[in-house]
Parts: structure tokens; sequence; C-alpha cells
């Protein structure tokens, strides 16, 4: 299943609702447009809510990397919502857990921003 | 008797990602004949998934003149999947370690790390022209087929 972003906003926090697979040819295009449209709108809090994201693979990895570090270059802040555990577990193994804000609930996650 | 799920396919294809889907889903077929767990199913699927997509994206550049031939296999013991490419070649030894907190940031280098994470065995091999790995799953007691 390809990728689908919902987008939203809530107390100042733009929120990408992800459904799919992030994977090369699959999902990671999309992904990276879709930060950098925020981005170059100047949105500065960016939370991917991953819930219904069921798999990742390297390019997914590494496309969620560089959307961080774009994001953090850019001044904005780019942190991640509600984990499956297959994400998780690959993000644990790759010790990119330690790189991002993970929160497991979406009221935490906003008011994390402020 | 021949033991349930064992056997081999062989597939000669394009280096589109057409066919590392076709490469991903043969992987899950065999993990769930072979009786394998959900957890142990999906990273033995997503390493091979990361195999295919080194041979097509890196090994044969997208090159329709050149093909991606796998080999998947149980043996009763362990799933066996070869997948060689007919590119440049690769030095496994030459990719930054993903885990080095200098590297953390990379884009890319996740691959081989995962592959080997996942399987229990991984071999690279020189194949002139190309590259060819080789990813073993030794097969859980409750999961081999007797």
């Amino acid at each position: 299943m390809a990728l689908t972003i919902a987008s939203r906003e809530l107390d100042g926090v733009t929120v990408l609702d992800l459904s799919g697979r992030i994977t090369l040819g699959e999902g990671s295009v999309q992904l990276r447009e879709a930060i950098r449209d925020l981005i170059s709108k100047g949105m500065k809090n960016i939370l991917l809510n991953m819930g219904d994201v069921n798999y990742i693979d390297s390019s997914g990895l590494g496309e969620l990397v560089s959307a961080y570090t774009t994001a953090k270059n850019q001044g904005a802040a780019l942190k991640l919502l509600s984990l499956t555990k297959k994400v998780k577990d690959v993000l644990q193994l790759t010790k990119l857990y330690t790189v991002f804000d993970i929160y497991d609930d979406e009221a935490s996650a906003i008011a994390s921003y402020k | 008797m021949e033991k349930p799920g064992t056997g081999r396919l062989q597939l000669a294809l394009s280096s589109t990602m057409d066919s590392v889907a076709e490469i991903e889903a043969a992987a899950e077929t065999l993990a769930a004949n072979a009786g394998m767990d959900e957890d142990t199913r999906f990273g033995f699927t997503m390493a091979v998934r990361e195999a295919a997509v080194n041979a097509v994206l890196h090994g044969n550049e997208y090159d329709p003149a050149r093909k991606v031939n796998v080999r998947l296999e149980n043996n009763g013991k362990s799933l066996i999947v070869s997948i060689a490419d007919e590119g440049h070649g690769l030095d496994p030894n030459k990719i930054p370690d993903p885990l080095a907190p200098e590297n953390l940031l990379r884009g890319t280098g996740r691959g081989i790390f995962l592959m080997r994470s996942f399987m229990d065995e991984v071999h690279f091999r020189e194949s002139h022209p190309g590259t060819e790995v080789t990813l073993v799953k030794h097969l859980a007691p409750a999961a081999e087929t007797s």
C-alpha cells in the first residue's frame, strides 16, 4: 500500500497523518515533498502521525532523517507521534529512536511545541 | 516424502521497482509457508527487500539491459535467498557503520545493516560482473518442517 498523507492544523502545529508504507518508490518521495512544502511555507511545528505506518525500509528511514535535519536547519521542529511496533523496532535497531522526539499521545506531542 | 514448505524458486527479473515488489512477495510467501512467526517473517522479508533494492538501484542502476537473478530456497533447515545483480560490484566493508554517532544522521547506508540484523548469515560474492548476496535465516525448531 502506497503512502497517503493528510494534513491538519492543531494549536499551531501542522500534523501530517501518514498511512501506508514509507519505502523507496512508494512513500519516500511523497513524504519529502510534503515536508519541503511545509517548510517552504514557513511552518515551524511539524508532527508526523505514524500511527498507520506499518512498514518502513532503509530508504524511508533515510527520508525521515533528511526531513528531520532539513526542518532543524530551517529552524523548524519535526517530531513523531504514535509509532507502530514494527516501525518502533526498526528505529530502535538503527538507533534513530534516540534522534527523534517521539510521543505516544497527540495531546502531549502538541503541548511539547509550546 | 518432501517436507512441507521446502523447495526452490528461481527468478530472472528486470531492474525495476516492480521486480523488488515481486521479490519481496516471494520472500513473504517463502517465510509464511515455512511457518515463520510474524515478527521473524517481517525481518526476513525486510532483509530480502533491502538486498533487492541494492541490486536494482545500486547494482544495476535501473538499467533495463541488466537482470536481477534471484533464488529462494527452503531446505527444511534454513531459508536461503540469493540475489545477484550485473552492476559494478560492491565492497560491503566500505559502507560506513550506520550506528556510529557521526553517521546517525546520514540519509543512506542502513540497508546492509538491516540485512545483517535480521538474518543469521549474510554473504557477499563478486560475480563478474556484479555482486551476489546470499541471505540465510535458520528456521526455529518449531518452524522446522519435520
